[in-house]
């Protein structure tokens, strides 16, 4: 797929999503709407590892962390505050500062990529840990109890910039969650596209060859890992504004490892997959949730084990090499008569011969 | 008077891997402009000269000194910015990404000191038509063939336009013809830059060759004209025996 046949796509899927966004309120009812919302809250944090993983290299076992961290800065900030707009900005601001603390530690004392995996999880736990054990009057952020294991109950929800008395209604919200999901799906693109982008992917490609040329891999993968925790972070007000609630099993694993099988059934390498594959499997769940004849998580165990053996690669590439097979064949035909003149057969590019980082 | 540094010099660079000496007690010296040789039999320590040169590996013992800069010890990012680029033994580019882009990412470095867009898209078509590869800027660099990904990373080598070049083994997988190609690029760049070449292809060496550096068991055997050491008894006798002969 060429260049602008790959962009236009891009911006098709881009003014596709936000009609979507804009007329679904007027299609489905209020308790719908809220359930979606959610969705795009949780889409963004598949987002944030689908960034660092698929186009960093960086695989985090605990990216909610950053999400729980954003979640309860949030809180912390709107219940002090009054106001949801700095609150916001914390909710970003921590989890990144979190982010560099703890990829400056990983990344500058060049531990492995295998003990990556374990530092992320292990952090998490600590800090599941952590939350669950501040119940009581000592554990009080200005006039925020974190409340331990009970977490902190009915969090001021998003207002209108820098005006309190204005609550956003739950059709607001939506227009706000999917906004934010749609623009951060925007941001990353251009990033990607960004000189600081290619660096990061070709970083992720051959780390060697890419301090060989002079790029510090230690400080590309630490922004892209920044980067990262800030997106899922915000994911976490994100999260709070829906339920007005936040507590320590938002650092459960079950939720880090969730993310992880969102990205392997949509898709590693692309922008695209994780949102649909956190659509997907969330849509699962919350229908298998309304009967009792299934387990959720045997549903989740069999669908992960279908898509590793039949479709390893994930739904959007797969659709997408499909799609190419597809065009090839119909160029093929139109374009037998150019081979004869004596076009090289390399020049067409071989079957599944895509750029990484180009979905 | 400051006496005229050489553009590199290393002084009783020393490299173990457990009990195996890969290289001992190495004391070269590069003059500006200069293209040498590196020959010597598998295992005699080449790579891992260049591995040590080009901060892959820390050397156990010994000083590296380019230019005014000591370099041992430092990481690649930090000594390829000093100004060494490096082609290494097995391909090492970026598989999953498309020619131009692979040397995009080189221009864009070496084109950072004059900080302009312009000037690395410029570095990127001169090289791609340097190595041939225009046709196939699109391409992916995975799906290539041996010798040419050796000519993509020969590219980005040229492309980050450092002030000395390492080749390890230029000339391997390559065709007759693109050797010759090589040799001709390896002495056009040498008109401006100093390159140390590995090969084992004696022909290509004589091709190309001024001074010659042998190898043997990680410590420098001799340092000669390319005739007076393809002529020594010594290297025939550990390396070249049978290849001079026929
Ligand atoms: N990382 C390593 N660990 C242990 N031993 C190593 C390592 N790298 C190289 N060696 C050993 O050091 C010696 C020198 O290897 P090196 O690759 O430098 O040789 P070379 O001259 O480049 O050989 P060739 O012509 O086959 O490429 C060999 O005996 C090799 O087995
Ligand atoms: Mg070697």
């Amino acid at each position: 797929m060429t260049e602008p046949v790959k962009l236009t796509l891009q911006c098709v899927a881009v003014l596709f999503a936000c009609v979507v966004v804009g007329l679904l309120p007027f299609y489905i009812d209020l308790f719908e709407l809220m359930q979606y919302t959610l969705f795009c809250s949780m889409a963004v944090l598949a987002l944030s590892l689908g960034f660092i993983w698929g186009f960093g290299g960086i695989l985090s076992f605990g990216q909610t962390a950053f999400f729980g961290l954003g979640a309860y800065s949030y809180a912390v900030a709107a219940i002090n505050f009054g106001d949801s707009t700095p609150a916001i900005g914390l909710a970003i601001l921590i989890p990144a500062l979190f982010a560099l603390a703890l990829g400056y530690f990983v990344f500058y004392g060049q531990i492995s990529d295998v003990y990556l995996g374990v530092i992320t999880l292990t952090v998490t736990l600590i800090l599941f840990n952590v939350f669950n054990s501040t119940a009581g009057d000592a554990y009080t952020i200005g006039s925020a109890r974190l409340g331990g294991f009970n977490g902190m109950p009915a969090v001021p929800t998003f207002n209108m910039p820098f005006d309190p008395s204005n609550i956003l209604f739950p059709e607001q919200s939506w227009y706000v969650t999917g906004g934010a999901l749609i623009a951060i799906y925007v941001g990353l693109r251009l990033l990607l596209r960004s000189p600081f982008g290619r660096v990061a992917i070709a970083v992720k490609e051959n780390e060697t060859r890419a301090a060989l040329l002079g790029y510090d891999p230690r400080l590309v993968k630490l922004l892209v890992f920044v980067i990262g925790g800030a997106i899922a972070g915000f994911a976490g007000a994100l999260y709070v504004n829906w339920g007005a609630f936040v507590g320590p099993t938002i650092f459960a694993l079950s939720l880090s490892a969730e993310i992880i099988i969102w990205i392997c059934i949509g898709g590693l390498g692309t922008l695209v997959g994780p949102i649909v594959g956190c659509f997907l499997i969330e849509y699962l769940v919350s229908q298998i949730g309304t009967q009792q004849a299934v387990n959720s998580n045997l549903v989740l165990g069999a669908i992960l084990v279908v898509f590793v053996v039949l479709l390893p690669k994930g739904l959007v590439p797969t659709i997408r090499d499909g799609l190419l097979a597809l065009g090839r064949l119909g160029a093929g035909r139109s374009r037998r008569g150019d081979a004869a003149r004596g076009h090289e057969i390399v020049d067409e590019g071989p079957a599944g011969a895509q750029p990484a980082g180009a979905e | 008077m400051a006496e005229i540094l050489p553009l590199l010099q290393t002084s009783h660079l020393t490299m173990r891997f457990g009990g195996v000496v890969a290289n001992d007690d190495v004391n070269f010296t590069l003059e500006e402009m200069e293209l040498r040789c590196l020959i010597g039999p598998n295992g005699a320590g080449k790579s891992t000269f260049f591995k040590m040169l080009t901060g892959q590996l820390t050397p156990s013992e010994g000083t590296i000194r380019f230019r005014e800069n000591p370099i041992a010890g430092n990481l690649p990012h930090q000594i390829a910015r000093l100004g060494i680029g490096i082609k290494t033994q097995i391909p090492n580019v970026f598989n999953g990404l498309s020619v131009r882009e692979n040397v995009w990412l080189a221009a864009r470095r070496a084109a950072r000191r004059d900080a302009s867009a312009k000037r690395a898209a410029e570095i990127v078509d001169e090289v791609l038509q340097r190595i041939v590869l225009t046709d196939l800027a699109d391409a992916v660099v995975g799906q290539l063939s041996h010798g040419q990904r050796q000519w993509v990373e020969i590219g980005t080598v040229l492309a980050a336009e450092p002030e000395l070049i390492l080749l390890d083994e230029p000339a391997a997988g390559m065709t007759d013809e693109e050797t010759v190609r090589t040799a001709e690029i390896i002495a056009e760049i040498n008109k401006t830059r100093a390159l140390i070449v590995v090969e084992h292809d004696m022909e290509f060496i004589r091709m190309i060759a001024k001074k010659v550096t042998v190898f043997h068991q990680g410590r420098i055997m001799m340092e000669d004209t390319v005739e007076a050491v393809l002529a020594d008894s010594r290297v025939r006798d550990v390396y070249l025996g049978k290849k001079v002969a026929a």
